[in-house]
């Protein structure tokens, strides 16, 4: 199929559509607007329904509705409205039902400001919901991997019957790139045997639900959770390493930064200092590989749009062995390369 | 360019790339003419929007003009009167560069009586890479809906057609084809085919429209 040129938050639109999502369920908010107004235009035409919910609340309660019929159903919000989705994520994991959550993440705390950020690190990646559950997280850095990932989350959701959040920073949502829509590899699905689709008198009923009245069997449930999240370590992390071979100082970036730190590292490498980046793809599950294939670094630095979250991340999965740096701008401001090139330049020159 | 009339309005297709040509167009512009204001009517997107490029417009002596909220930190939909200063000032050369499609032409009815005939010149930019105006419909569709939500005439097309690095020349010739088309069926000139500066010199000569080189100036270099 031919390119195209779109602005990612109607590109991710357009994947979760070519995913088979017919629900959409959304609350306004700058800068993921055009997602909902995309998902408002396209759905009717293919039989699907739009709502405009009166909340990020309703909205994320009518995907654990849609979800446990058994529907692929994808939301959409930014920031301050994805802490206000907590609670259902929360639900929505513990009574198993698979969905994809889009956060184009914008400037905190509080309602903050409509500029990219990525100080939902931990918002993404620790929950803000209650209870011990876990979720995988997708950082794309180009459109065409935001597109490629959306795809394959309603798939991995399915296959965990477990949310999935796709987090871009508000750039990834605004910005636009030439992207086509390729057809996925086809992942081997457990039938929704599960969902509450009316028994027609030939079955027990199916329940949906995250209540258990007894600790011995909530006990029981969160080992099967916790069985699910061991898997998805196993299986789903995904990373990429950049001219990390040979290099001294190993960067740590995702999404947007991501794009900025390899043309820092381009430029360092044009000056003959040798830069590599670990970009993780999924920030959780976090790559802690990745750092056991470097071995000629010396030092790390996390380079985010926020005041240092991944970097605890980072620490974890260094364990100790090199020192940890961090560059950052928050609030809506975005790292130039001339900056985080500069950084490097001061840590390799002496510092700690 | 000299030739177009005094207030030039850039509308289009969402991402069509409108912003992107209205600087280009304007800095093109100051280097012939001396009063120059841009103004950015773009009530519909909160990012890349020409009031970002402020600084870098006035510094070559182009005026910018946008919301009474200063900065990039604001998705309000509002507009200063400050607009209609140049509108009414027969010295100024105006551009005005509009939110995409019928919903960011809302801003221009306010101005209807400023776009008379021989006043005014309404440009239509045209990408035929993006969906929605990848074929004639499309792009009638869009010029329809703008000309109704104006309430102006749209005098010229404009043949934007990229995939921004990954632009060709033949990209180039597939838009100014359905550009072509659509100037037959609305019997309006291609006034403009604007493209990446680095393409320019392949270009054949004998396209219908003047080319205006284009610099990325809204997109940062890393992207």
């Amino acid at each position: 199929m031919a390119k195209v040129l779109m602005k990612g938050n109607e590109a991710i639109g357009a994947a979760a559509i070519k995913a088979g999502c017919k629900f959409f369920f959304g609350y306004p908010i700058t800068p993921q607007n055009e997602l909902p107004e995309f998902m408002s235009r396209e759905l009717p035409k293919i039989d699907g329904v739009f709502v405009q919910a009166e909340s990020e609340v309703a909205a994320i309660n009518m995907i654990y509705g849609a979800a446990g019929a058994g529907a692929r159903t994808m939301t959409s919000s930014s920031s301050p409205g994805m802490a206000l989705k907590q609670e259902g994520i929360s639900y929505i994991a513990g009574a198993e039902l698979p969905c994809v959550i889009v956060n184009i993440s914008r400037g905190g705390p509080g309602l903050g400001g409509i500029q990219p950020s990525q100080a939902d690190y931990f918002q993404s990646t620790r929950g803000g919901g209650n209870g011990d559950y876990r979720h995988l997280v997708y950082a794309p850095s180009t459109l065409q991997e935001a597109v490629d990932l959306t795809i394959e989350a309603f798939d991995i959701a399915d296959y965990y019957r477990n949310p999935v959040i796709v987090l871009g920073d508000g750039m990834i949502g605004q910005m636009m790139e030439p992207v086509e829509f390729n057809e996925p590899k086809k992942r081997d699905l457990p039938a929704k045997d599960w969902a509450t689709t009316g028994t027609e008198d030939k079955r027990r009923p199916n329940i949906i639900n995250s209540l258990a009245l007894d600790p011995a069997e909530l006990e029981k449930h969160n080992i099967k959770l916790d069985n699910k999240y061991k898997a998805m370590e196993e299986n789903e992390v995904r990373y990429e390493m950049y001219k990390t071979e040979g290099a001294e100082l190993i960067f740590v970036a995702y999404g947007t930064t991501a794009r900025i730190v390899k043309n820092a590292v381009d430029a360092l490498e044009a000056e003959g200092i040798k830069a590599g980046l670990i970009r993780p793809i999924t920030l959780w599950p976090f790559p802690n590989k990745a750092f056991n294939e470097i071995p000629t670094a010396k030092a790390l630095v996390s380079v985010e749009m926020s005041m240092g979250q991944m970097i605890d991340d980072v620490k974890i999965a260094n364990n100790g062995k090199l020192p940890v740096h961090f560059y950052g701008r928050t609030g809506g401001m975005i790292p130039t390369p001339e900056a985080i090139v500069e950084k490097a330049k001061e840590i390799l020159g002496g510092g700690k | 360019m000299l030739k177009d009339n005094r207030i030039r309005v850039i509308i289009g297709h969402y991402g069509s790339g409108k912003t992107e040509f209205a600087i280009n167009y304007a800095i093109e512009l100051a280097k012939e003419k001396d009063k120059i204001a841009l103004a950015d009517l773009d009530v519909v997107n909160p990012y890349f929007r020409s009031r970002e490029m402020q600084q870098l417009l006035e510094e070559k002596g182009i005026k910018v003009i946008s919301s009474y909220v200063t900065g990039s930190g604001s998705d309000l939909p509002s507009v200063t009167a400050d607009v209609l200063g140049p509108l009414q000032d027969k010295e100024c050369n105006v551009i005005l560069d509009v939110g995409g499609d019928a919903m960011g032409a809302r801003t221009l009815g306010r101005y209807k009586a400023y776009f008379q005939k021989g006043e005014y010149d309404m440009f239509c930019v045209i990408n035929g890479n993006r969906p929605g105006t990848q074929d004639l419909n499309g792009i009638l569709h869009h010029i329809a809906t703008i000309e109704a939500t104006s309430r102006a005439r749209i005098t010229g097309l404009i043949n934007n057609t990229h995939l921004l690095r990954h632009t060709t020349i033949n990209e180039v010739l597939k838009g100014q084809e359905l550009t072509q088309q659509a100037s037959e069926k609305l019997n309006i000139p291609i006034k403009y085919v604007s493209v990446m500066e680095s393409l320019v010199a392949d270009l054949p000569k004998d396209l219908e429209g003047e080319i205006i080189p284009i610099r990325m100036i809204m997109r940062e270099d890393w992207m």
